[in-house]
């Protein structure tokens, strides 16, 4: 019941909007731009044939290996920094520098590296993912209570000790904070990335859509299937809050 | 009765900006093998300070600290700091947490752990999440935590100070009863003069900022003690005035 209540408002305001779209083009008489069942009709067209699969599983592929790649290099990197000042320091200031540069200003790079194959978009979604999730979990480990830290070098317990039953545990809700935010840049940056993509990808959908034959339902339709796809996986990365590890952070 | 602990002439100043303000200005003590210290003293004298150092968490700036003879240059297992907001970790269950001291030494950790669980009172809560005790069972797992490494020596920095009046008389009792069964050093800060000579040999009074040993006082009374007893009640009084209130 409580749900349904939660549910309700949002819907109203979706179904609203999709009604005022409606009755827009309708009125409008537009020539290009689609009513919402244009929109349905040919996203049916692309399930039936298949492609859609295919450019969404590309997508979610090139967003996947890249975020997991980005996962693997901040976590290790971003703990080193919060524990090791020197390495902070050091550090730090070329990565908020790099931080700014938007992952569309690496595609000339991306492709004189990469070519034009999947390392170029994975490579960019990885740029694109990677400095939040450090940033995020240095400065997780600097929010560690020092009475913690504290208790843990009293007991004079080894460095995986350490880390494995302090540190880590310590950090996990700012990781999973980290993750999210990374993952949902990382999914953010899949249009941008799949615009130097060959043949695949929700992104190479929406911008081949547009260029071989002005088919904006298309184009709408993989707009709404992005950010559908965006909200689901965002959803999977809260579920990991939930946790039992990671509660004690979360309600109290 | 040997040296345990030998505090020689140590100061501390902290500093903000350019001037440099002294917190700990040479303090002298010589504390017994299973002795129980209290140390009391005006709110904002540096007891922490104080304490941090005996601990070994913070360097004095002059004199030495030495535990058995040996000069102490950081803490370690022979003497755990109990702090006044707790460091129970949240993300580990009561036996986790109880464990967490235990060196490999040790071939049935969780049985070591369910044991000062259960010494503590709190039997039936080894699979708990600190989140789901209340204040008074969290210091007991603070304390339990400390007792199953074995240490020679605990420091408690204003242990029970975050309880209430009830649950901290009932801690207190408990605490003399472990003591009773396992011996200890103990270096006790608090701001409750009661709290002191209801569980210590010698009650040290520092001054003002910076802080020096004003007096030292003897308790020369066997446990069980009584609070309401008269003699114990005078000698409050005689710490009280001390610390310059007249009651």
């Amino acid at each position: 019941m409580i749900k349904l209540k939660k549910i309700l408002p949002p819907l109203a305001l979706i179904t609203t909007l999709i009604a005022v779209w409606w009755i827009v083009v309708v009125k409008t008489g537009s020539v290009i731009f689609p009513t919402p069942l244009q929109v349905v009709t040919g996203a049916l067209e692309l399930i039936e044939d298949g492609t859609l699969w295919e450019h969404i599983s590309s997508s979610l592929m090139r967003v996947g290996l890249g975020f997991l790649l980005a996962v693997v290099v901040a976590i290790p990197l971003g703990l080193w920094m919060g524990r090791v000042e020197g390495a902070y320091a050091t550090l730090n200031p070329v990565f908020q520098i790099m931080r700014p540069i938007s992952p569309i200003a690496w595609i000339p790079l991306a492709i004189l590296w990469f070519g034009v194959g999947n390392a170029s978009p994975i490579f960019l979604i990885f740029i694109a993912a990677v400095f939040p999730l450090i940033v995020q979990t240095a400065a997780g480990v600097h929010t560690i209570e020092p009475r913690y830290l504290n208790a843990a070098e009293n007991f004079g317990v080894s460095r995986y000790k350490l880390y494995r039953q302090v540190v880590i545990p310590a950090v996990l809700p700012d990781l999973i904070v980290g993750m999210r935010i990374s993952l949902g840049v990382a999914w953010l940056v899949v249009v941008a990335a799949e615009m130097i993509a060959l043949r695949s990808g929700l992104g190479y959908m929406i911008m081949d859509s547009r260029n071989a034959g002005n088919r904006y339902d298309l184009v709408i339709a993989g707009m709404i299937i992005i950010g559908v796809i965006g909200l689901l996986l965002d959803g999977l990365m809260r579920l990991m809050e939930g946790h039992k590890s990671v509660r004690w952070r979360y309600d109290r | 009765m040997t040296d345990k602990i030998v505090i020689k002439n140590i100061k501390k100043s902290f500093s903000s900006g350019s001037e440099s303000k002294a917190v700990i200005d040479g303090v002298n003590l010589t504390i017994a093998d299973g002795e129980f210290i209290a140390i009391v003293g005006p709110s904002g004298c540096g007891k922490s300070t104080l304490m941090k150092m005996i601990a070994g968490f913070l360097q004095p700036d002059e004199g030495s600290v030495a535990v058995d003879g040996v000069e102490r240059k950081g803490p370690n297992s022979n003497g755990i700091l109990i702090s006044q907001h707790g460091s129970v970790f949240p993300w580990l269950t009561v036996q986790q947490n109880l464990m967490f001291g235990l060196n490999d030494e040790h071939v049935d950790k969780a049985s070591v752990a369910d044991h000062y669980a259960d010494l503590v009172g709190l039997k039936g809560f080894e699979q708990h999440y600190p989140r789901e005790l209340s204040g008074g069972m969290l210091k007991r797992a603070e304390i339990a935590r400390a007792l199953a490494v074995k240490p020679e020596i605990l420091y408690m920095d204003e242990p029970f100070s975050a309880l209430d009046a009830l649950m901290s008389l009932r801690i207190r009792t408990e605490l003399l009863r472990i003591l009773e069964e396992e011996r200890h050093t103990v270096i006790l800060i608090t701001h409750d003069v009661e709290e002191a000579v209801h569980l210590a040999n010698r009650v040290v009074v520092l001054s003002n900022r910076p802080a020096t040993i004003q007096t030292v006082f003897d308790v020369p009374f066997a446990h069980p003690r009584k609070l309401s007893d008269p003699a114990l009640q005078k000698l409050r009084d005689d710490i009280l005035r001390e610390l310059g209130i007249e009651c």
